[in-house]
């Protein structure tokens, strides 16, 4: 928000509300809790006033023209000129003493108009559209529609499958022309390839010859589409929205932290998508991150605790792993992809046992610069402020292996990481005994002597902290599979076993111990971190040389630059 | 306080008792010889009158075409939850392809319905009906769950008197003069 000496007055519907300079009409009635209804204005995209619907009445204190001095009404209040015609809400910023109506009779009389226009064409075909139920043109034809046609001519044909690129379907007859995905993909994407061709009510929506809709941003453009128009080929048909229910979560990708909302129908997961934060992602999310559901329900699931390849239920396994930790020569591989929690609960473990080693996997990839980031953990930042390692992990893990060919390791508990694919050989992980914890098939769970089945994110409540220290919720979407456990419980359990004393394994009680005076999470409880996340004091961690480039809202510290 | 129902005394002849019977006796000779008003049920059957809400059925067109597109509103609007779909796409070379949508499985509980009727009354494609049959068991719980062949084979067809798809379709192949 602007300083308060720049705030300007203006008048909605009558009510006189303070505003920046230059604020549109959209957001400045959206203040005031009045809709103004609109297709093609998105707040993040440039303005193009091209749906017409959030049509207005408009009108500005009036000045005499002679004199110039300013025209009052008889009682002493500016006299206002109202402008013959209706104006856009969208192109409309603000101006001292601007006056609009959004609820008058010509402003509604307006929008009927409009309506009744983009419905000419429009196939109505609703029952087999996947955009029923959270379609604007939907509700807007019923709060301005007129009910019945009166168009008695016959409606335009347009192509309904179009395939615009591997994840999106075009269906050209329910496009308004509001122009958000075009303006999407110049904007944001910085992919240019969609366009409008032909005119009038035969403009259709197209790529340009020879290109597809094949960024790793493509899906946006469903999102925001706010008809039916665009479609996901992935969800395409699969459930109607009014079945979903909504869940926040954060996209596991990259450090970037996504802030996502998952859509799920009795235990079963249908969609991610984004959801608004303006610290971190806008209204974006790359469409790689939507497929990570995909892995509740993957083939290679572990659904069942083993001991020594034999199953076992999980309260056995994790006896066992409690006893094979007391061994002694113990390291401990801890994974990025873990909670904040979870950390913690690995930190108490290793400081309990005194681990000869806590590691970590880095993962890196290519840099987007928009929300995917070189670092394709999610919290290693929460590894380091859970105090679990004390520098950034490498992508290999080295000295682990060292220290089993020494013989110094003879017990590796790995939560998560797959140690082959962490650069350990077949012969090493052979030579130590293996705890781990995680939730698909691979070489590490097929070769461990005990194995704790746990959770995906999608599963399980906790925080991660992001590349900008920013400290974001997610939430248990759908309950795991029946032989699997919590993962922060099995940690919580086994650390209980090793001490002897009781230790937190839910996630709302264990903030009661993380939140304690004097460390960087004072005061903030699970509870009460907003959806929005809270920003912590990475200070003490500013010499580390993070990877991650610049991106939508974070800038990386000049020091880190300087050592790249 | 009780509701007191004031009766009135019996008269004379009422008192006296006889002429009573006798008049419920040539009652019951009266009817001996009248139709009866009750059926042999299960070997006659009642005919059923207009608008009786029967099992629910999924009807096609006479065309042959399944009416119905799983939009899953009746699914939604169920209040037993008796009704369970799986959307599909109706794939592109199909005769039907226009159409786009169609159900992949379609189940309806019979131990759940309750014969309200909402489902037929909420289907914006009219393709899931009410219809005659009154009376079905099994041995099983499964039983009484109707998949979609069984829905279809007791819907059968019914008159479509709009043929909005085909409409659509006939527009698609002759273009709109552009």
């Amino acid at each position: 928000m602007e300083e308060k000496e720049n705030l300007i007055t203006v008048n909605i519907d009558g009510q006189d509300l303070q505003v920046p300079p230059g604020m549109n009409m959209v957001e400045a009635a959206a203040i005031l809790g009045k809709e103004i209804p609109h297709y093609c204005y998105h707040p993040k995209l440039t303005i193009a006033g091209n749906c017409r619907m959030c049509l207005v009445e408009l009108g500005m204190p009036g000045r005499d023209r002679a004199t110039g001095e300013p025209m009052v009404n008889k009682d002493g209040t500016p006299k206002i000129m109202w402008m013959p015609g209706p104006a856009i809400g969208c192109g409309t910023k603000a101006a001292p003493g601007l006056h609009i109506k959004t609820d008058s009779p010509k402003a509604l009389e307006s929008r009927e108009a409009v309506t009744e226009f983009l419905l000419i064409n429009h196939p109505l075909d609703c029952p087999i559209c996947d955009q029923a139920g959270e379609c604007t043109l939907q509700e807007f034809s019923s709060s301005h529609g007129r009910g019945y046609s009166r168009f008695i001519e016959q409606k335009n044909v347009k192509p309904k499958r179009t395939r615009l690129g591997p994840r999106v379907t075009l269906d050209d007859e329910r496009c308004v022309l509001c122009s958000r995905c075009i303006r999407f993909c110049d904007e944001v994407a910085g992919d240019s390839v969609l366009g409008f061709t032909d005119r009038g009510s035969y403009s259709t929506l197209t790529c340009f010859p020879g290109k597809e809709l094949a960024n790793n941003y493509s899906l946006n453009t469903v999102d925001i589409c706010p008809v039916g128009a665009l479609t996901s080929t992935d969800f395409r048909f699969k459930m109607r929205v009014w079945f979903l229910k909504e869940t926040n979560s954060i996209d596991f990708e990259t450090s970037v932290g996504v802030n996502t909302v998952v859509s799920a129908r009795e235990g079963t997961i249908y969609r991610v998508k984004p959801r608004r934060n303006d610290q971190v992602n806008d209204t974006w999310m790359p469409d790689s991150g939507r497929e990570l559901y995909k892995q509740v329900e993957s083939d290679d699931r572990l659904i069942q605790c083993t001991i020594d390849s034999l199953a076992t239920s999980a309260v056995d396994a994790i006896a066992k792993a409690s006893e094979c930790l007391q061994g002694g020569g113990v390291a401990i591989v801890g994974s990025g992809q873990c909670s904040v929690e979870e950390q913690f609960a690995l930190k108490a473990i290793s400081d309990g046992i005194g681990a000869k080693g806590v590691y970590l996997v880095a993962r890196y990839g290519k840099d987007d610069g928009i929300l995917m980031s070189v670092d394709r953990n999610p919290n290693v930042r929460g590894a380091l402020m859970a105090g679990l390692v004390n520098d950034l992990p490498d992508e290999q893990l080295g000295e682990l292996g060292a220290k089993i060919d020494s013989g110094e390791v003879t017990t590796v508990f790995s939560v998560k990481e797959d140690l082959i694919a962490g650069g350990l050989t077949e012969d090493q992980v052979g030579k130590v005994k293996i705890i781990y914890l995680g939730t698909h098939e691979n070489t590490t769970s097929s070769l461990a002597d005990v194995l704790i089945a746990g959770l995906t994110q999608f599963e399980k409540s906790g925080t991660v902290i992001n590349q900008q220290f920013r400290l974001q919720k997610f939430s248990r979407v759908v309950p795991g599979p029946g032989g699997a456990i919590e993962d922060l419980y099995a940690l919580a359990t086994i650390q209980a076993n090793l001490s002897g004393e009781s230790f937190p394994s839910t996630v709302g009680s264990l903030w009661k111990q993380i939140g304690t005076e004097g460390s960087v999470f004072e005061g903030i409880s699970f509870q009460s971190l907003s959806d929005q996340g809270e920003l912590l004091d990475g200070s003490a961690f500013e010499h580390f040389s993070f990877r991650e480039g610049k991106s939508l809202h974070f800038e990386p510290k000049k020091e880190a630059l300087a050592i790249e | 306080m009780p509701i007191v129902i004031k009766r009135r005394p019996l008269n004379f002849l009422e008192k006296l008792y006889l002429p009573e019977i006798a008049r419920g006796l040539s009652t019951t000779f009266k009817k001996i010889w009248e139709k009866p008003v009750t059926l042999e049920y299960p070997e006659q059957r009642p005919t059923i009158p207009e608008g009786y809400r029967g099992v629910p059925t999924l009807v096609k067109d006479p065309e042959g075409r399944e009416k119905c597109v799983s939009c899953q509103l009746c699914e939604f609007v169920c209040p037993p939850k008796a009704i369970r779909i799986k959307p599909g796409e109706i794939p592109e070379n199909s005769e039907y392809a226009h159409v786009e949508k169609g159900p992949q499985e379609f189940e309806i509980d019979m131990l759940r319905c309750i014969y309200c009727g909402m489902c037929q009354e909420v289907c914006p494609e009219e393709a899931i009906w009410l219809q005659n049959q009154f009376s079905l068991s099994g041995y099983s719980r499964e039983e009484l769950v109707n998949n979609k062949e069984d829905l279809y084979e007791l819907g059968g067809t019914l008159p479509d008197e709009h043929f909005k798809w085909r409409k659509k379709k006939e527009a698609a192949e002759h273009g709109s003069g552009h």
